[in-house]
């Protein structure tokens, strides 16, 4: 489909190599394995075919009108990230190890870094990690090659995929210990906090807005961990940053979070963002590409990929990660979304996802048996007791009214009970919350 | 003298004005709520550029004309496949049913996405001729973490939890030893043979009961096919090991080698290498994992199956290794992975590989006279070069070679890698170059040897015609500047 | 500070000289040449136990990082802060004021065991790394 040469190109080609045919360039591979048998559909479609038939692929998901957040928020896009994203000098362009060649990548690199450096409060962000799973997981990860300590403290109202990828992220059979901090109304417990720190503890790892959606207070957390000589990671929603305190401010040493809500779509999970902190004496230990402002040979600025000796295709097995691949262009995604809302576009987009969720919450709270499960502040999402089974609430919801009213919790916390994680950004209108509102009343009727 | 480029050359931050506006969010719904308590408000403003929509245009579109991109210019480099990312995959990732999809979304209203992923899971497996496949990794690197994952969930469940050691050649990428690392084996370095292949005499030395993987990257990071490969997945079998193959160069045998009828037990594949994603600036990519039935139980979760007519994410497998990321994979780059397939018959694929395989010995036979390969065999997708003895007596080093080739409006191979080849040059042109593309590339190279030969200064003061000169590293790393 | 003729190096480029009941280590000459600008250091840990031969601390140029090995087994008694803060000091003086760390060392005779001056310039000419 894609191939420049002619079979005339081909032959002539073979000629200057040496060879007479194809196969004699192959000869290294042993014969056998040669052209076996593929069972697959021996006809390719063409372009307009492959298109139609993907459109209609597209069509069979159901165009729900959505509440669901759990770490994923449905953000408007603006043309204009859509248009500079899509350019193909950006789109298709490789990982800046040219810098000459590269200044356009690397600077926007650089800005991004600054953007989440300033953001969350910190010395230094990195160039993006995957997802912020996997950045939570790396932040953990470098906090116990730091401390040199086993015993991992994590909230129990961290993101429950976010605590099974950073399971994943320690190797098994080595006696890594991961005990949980229990809630308390929703929120972190810091009595039971203080008590499981030790002096075997590599960190206590946190979020907020949390799973319930709360906002936590963890001021008092960083004196806790410094004084048992361990350190604090903690995971936050860079929109929510905005109006609520940074973790930097709260004095964390690696904060981290998802990006995908700064102008990325949520496409079924990802591509995403793995925003990644640290403070300054950390740099060294934090995982994947940096880079930085220096000046070309006659003192004009430029940019380059800096500090590469922790990374992977120098250090090998002594990397700080396996990192190479990383989200660039999410990253750049998200510094050009950051541009066009700056600091005060950003506080009111913040705002227009307060005041949806909390439109939400109390026009749902209006009816009868339905009431949030926790007392404490949130940011765009709430945890919803309910009178009814919320599982067969959200399939009844999607069938009969096109409505998917948010996240049934019980799978993750039997102990919650009916519960549904519900989630308004700005995209959500008067009329939609409406729309659930009548929705939920007549499903608990 | 500060120039007029110096000045075009600010950060968004130093164009910044207070009160400058782009977008604005005006729709404000009511509610009682009280405000934020003071505990939890934040007290200062992020430092963020404060731009006009316009000011943000100009200055992203600035950016991307002062980098070099795919569509713009010819990548040679090797081990990265950098071929022609077609446009119709971008309109079908980005139409609206596939990116609005919440990846919570249950699964009777994810129904389109399941079965394009389904059946992309299909179509690898038997390409790679392997049984069971997970989508879930965000890139190679990822994939090989969660691949040796899995290979450590196998050992541990079949109580062989001493089998510590993977074994990688000195010729792998980085990645290997490093995933290896972060899973705890202890990665076993193991000398190439003079041509880059396995060496069956070391390799036999360090099996042993001890041997966990053996990871081989084929075509090896010289671009040669690992012929004994049959051989040594004997020996890795008959180790009780597995053999775990870097899927980054299967550009040179898709259609053409199924790496399963090769005894390979896991590997990994690249979406952004061989199934023409874009490489976006360094990501997002996407990784696959394909493994053989045995394997299958500890692939991370979810695996999408399909259960009369309906697709589902399926959870529930207790042996699983987990999750190496929250919700799914990279949906998005899979699409478009999926889409590029559709388009290929099986012969269609064969031809990319060999189109492939034709491209790079060509580049390697119009260069042979000027820069002497590393091997003496035909190569399969890449070859690795390096520069001659003439030029290197010069004091000419590959790297001034890379910076020169700049000037001459070509991006520069990939250098100093394999680390085994001194002063490697590393070419893969891919299968979507013509042959006059790799001439126009051969005939600058050709230039430069004779530069080097001549007049070896330019060489050493390129590139000339790029945004900016060489750069201080040195600076850059003694004393970081890493953010506004 | 040691002459360069009077310390004893390693076949891995580093140099180890008696200075009262303390060794002093750095890199050798050639082996900052090698390197070439060096961009990083990381030093031991004050107590470290040393076993000869291991790798005890990192040094990075660019593009590379080198591990530095104990030319001797013992125990680093002190670290150079020097160089941390301004590591071009072990390019412009590897064997003075670019020295690494001190240690005591388990048994000084082990000194003697490393190649000296003249061996250790034998060794690099013969180009063995």
């Amino acid at each position: 489909m894609f191939i420049g040469n002619t079979k005339k190109d081909r032959e002539e080609m073979l000629k200057t190599i040496g060879v007479n045919s194809f196969k004699d360039l192959v000869k290294q591979v042993p014969e056998k394995f040669l052209y076996p048998e593929f069972k697959l559909p021996q006809e390719g479609l063409d372009e307009m075919q492959t298109a139609s038939a993907m459109r209609e692929l597209a069509a069979r998901n159901k165009q729900l009108k959505s509440f669901v957040g759990a770490g994923a928020y449905e953000r408007y896009i603006p043309a204009a990230l859509k248009a500079l994203l899509s350019r193909g000098e950006f789109l298709t362009a490789y990982t800046p190890y040219q810098p000459e060649a590269s200044q356009g990548i690397l600077q926007t690199i650089y800005e991004y870094q600054s953007s989440m450096a300033a953001l969350y409060e910190m010395d230094y962000g990195n160039a993006s990690m995957y997802d912020g799973a996997s950045s939570f997981a790396e932040a953990v990860r470098s906090a116990v090659r730091i401390t040199g300590r086993k015993k991992v403290l994590i909230a129990q109202s961290v993101h429950p995929q976010y605590l099974q990828t950073l399971k994943t992220y320690f190797p098994p059979g080595e006696d890594y210990k991961f005990v949980q901090i229990p809630h308390k109304d929703g929120c972190l417990d810091l009595e039971k906090l203080e008590g499981l720190l030790d002096r075997e503890t590599a960190c206590a790892a946190l979020q907020s807005p949390n799973f319930f959606g709360l906002a936590e207070d963890f001021s008092k957390v960083s004196a806790l961990t410094k004084a048992k000589g361990a350190l604090f990671v903690a995971a936050a929603d860079p929109v929510s940053l905005a109006l609520f305190t940074a973790p930097g401010a709260q004095g964390a040493d690696f904060a981290v979070g998802e990006g995908q809500g700064l102008g990325l779509p949520l496409n079924y999970g990802g591509p995403y963002l793995g925003i990644f902190t640290c403070k300054k004496e950390y740099l060294r230990q934090m995982p994947g590409r940096l880079a930085g402002m220096t000046k070309d040979k006659n003192g004009k600025r430029g940019f380059v990929l800096t500090l590469q000796a922790r990374e992977q295709h120098i250090r090998r097995d002594k990397a700080s990660s396996n990192i190479c691949s990383n989200e660039a262009l999410c990253a750049l995604g998200a510094t050009i979304y950051l541009a066009l809302l700056g600091p005060g576009g950003l506080k009111e987009l913040a705002q227009a996802n307060f005041d949806a969720a909390h439109a939400a919450a109390e026009r749902l709270c209006s009816i009868k048996g339905v009431s949030l499960k926790f007392k404490g502040p949130f940011f765009n999402e709430f945890t919803l007791a309910l009178p009814c089974a919320a599982k067969e609430l959200r399939s009844r919801l999607i069938e009969k009214e096109n409505i998917d009213p948010g996240l049934p919790l019980k799978d993750f916390y039997p102990e919650l009970g009916e519960t549904l994680l519900v989630c308004a950004t700005e995209t959500k209108t008067e009329k939609d919350i409406a729309r659930l509102e009548k929705a939920v009343r007549e499903a608990t009727a | 003298m500060e120039d007029i480029t110096t000045l075009d050359n600010r950060l968004s931050i130093e164009k910044s004005s207070p009160g400058r506006r782009a977008l604005k969010f005006k729709g404000r719904l009511k509610h009682s709520a009280p405000p934020i308590p003071e505990n939890l408000r934040r007290k200062t403003a992020p430092r963020l550029a404060e731009l006009s929509e316009f000011d943000v245009v100009r200055h992203f579109t600035r950016l991307s004309k002062i980098n070099f991109s795919l569509d713009s210019h010819f990548y040679p480099l090797g081990s990265c496949t950098m071929k022609y990312n077609p446009r119709v995959n971008e309109d079908i990732a980005a139409l609206d049913g596939f990116t609005g999809l919440h990846p919570m979304a249950p699964d009777e209203a994810a129904q389109g996405t399941l079965e394009c992923l389904y059946n992309l899971q299909t179509l690898l497996c038997e390409l790679c001729g392997m049984e069971a496949i997970t989508l879930q990794p965000a890139a190679g690197a990822h994939g090989e973490f969660a691949g040796l994952m899995a290979a450590k969930a196998y050992f541990a469940h079949k109580n062989q939890k001493d089998r510590v050691e993977v074994i990688v050649p000195d010729s792998a990428h980085g990645t290997n030893p490093a995933s290896a690392a972060m899973l705890g084996f202890s990665s076993i370095n193991i000398d190439s043979g003079p041509d880059g292949r396995v060496d069956l005499e070391v390799l036999k030395r360090h099996l042993g009961p001890k041997t966990a993987v053996v990871m081989l990257t084929i075509p090896n990071t010289l671009g040669i096919f690992e012929s004994g490969i049959e051989t040594i997945s004997k020996m890795v079998h008959e180790a009780g090991a597995l053999v775990y193959m870097d899927g980054a160069n299967f550009n040179a045998m898709i259609g053409m080698i199924k790496p399963g009828e090769l005894g390979v037990d896991i590997m990994h594949l690249n979406m952004h290498k061989t199934f023409s994603t874009p490489h976006g600036g360094g990501g997002p990519g996407a990784g696959a994992i394909a493994v053989k039935k045995y394997l299958d139980a500890y692939l991370p979760v979810p695996v999408i199956k399909k259960e009369g007519n309906r697709y589902c994410a399926d959870f529930n497998r207790p042996l699983s290794i987990g999750k190496v990321k929250a919700f799914f994979g990279n949906t998005g780059v899979l699409l478009k992975a999926y889409a590029y397939l559709l388009m290929h018959s099986p012969r269609e694929l064969g031809e990319i590989s060999e189109n492939a395989i034709i491209n790079a010995n060509y580049a390697k036979a119009l260069l042979k006279d000027y820069y002497p390969s590393h091997s003496k065999d035909h190569c399969m997708h890449e070859c690795v070069l390096a520069p001659s003895p003439e030029m290197m007596a010069k004091e000419i080093t590959t790297l001034d070679v890379a910076k020169r080739l700049l000037d001459y409006g070509f991006h520069a191979p990939t250098i100093y890698f394999p680390h085994i080849a001194h002063e490697a040059i590393m070419i893969e042109p891919t299968e979507t170059e013509t042959r006059e593309t790799v001439e126009e590339f051969a005939s600058a190279m050709k230039k430069i040897s004779a530069e080097a030969l001549n007049n070896p200064q330019k060489l050493k003061d390129a590139p000339q015609t790029m945004p900016v000169k060489r750069l201080d590293e040195v600076q850059a790393a003694r004393q970081p500047n890493l953010r506004w | 500070m040691p002459k360069p003729e009077e310390a004893r190096y390693t076949k891995t480029h580093e140099w180890i000289a008696l200075e009262g009941d303390q060794s002093l280590v750095g890199v050798s000459d050639h082996a900052q040449h090698e390197m070439g600008d060096v961009v990083f250091v990381e030093l031991p840990k004050m107590n470290q136990k040393l076993e000869k031969d291991k790798p005890c601390t990192v040094v990075e140029s660019v593009k590379s990082a080198f591990d530095i090995y104990a030319p001797v087994a013992g125990e680093v008694s002190a670290v150079n802060a020097a160089v941390t803060g301004d590591p071009a000091i072990i390019n412009q003086s590897p064997l003075e004021k670019g020295w690494l760390f001190k240690m005591k060392a388990a048994n000084p005779e082990d000194l003697k065991t490393l190649m000296d001056w003249n061996a250790y310039q034998e060794f690099i000419k013969q180009g063995v790394h």
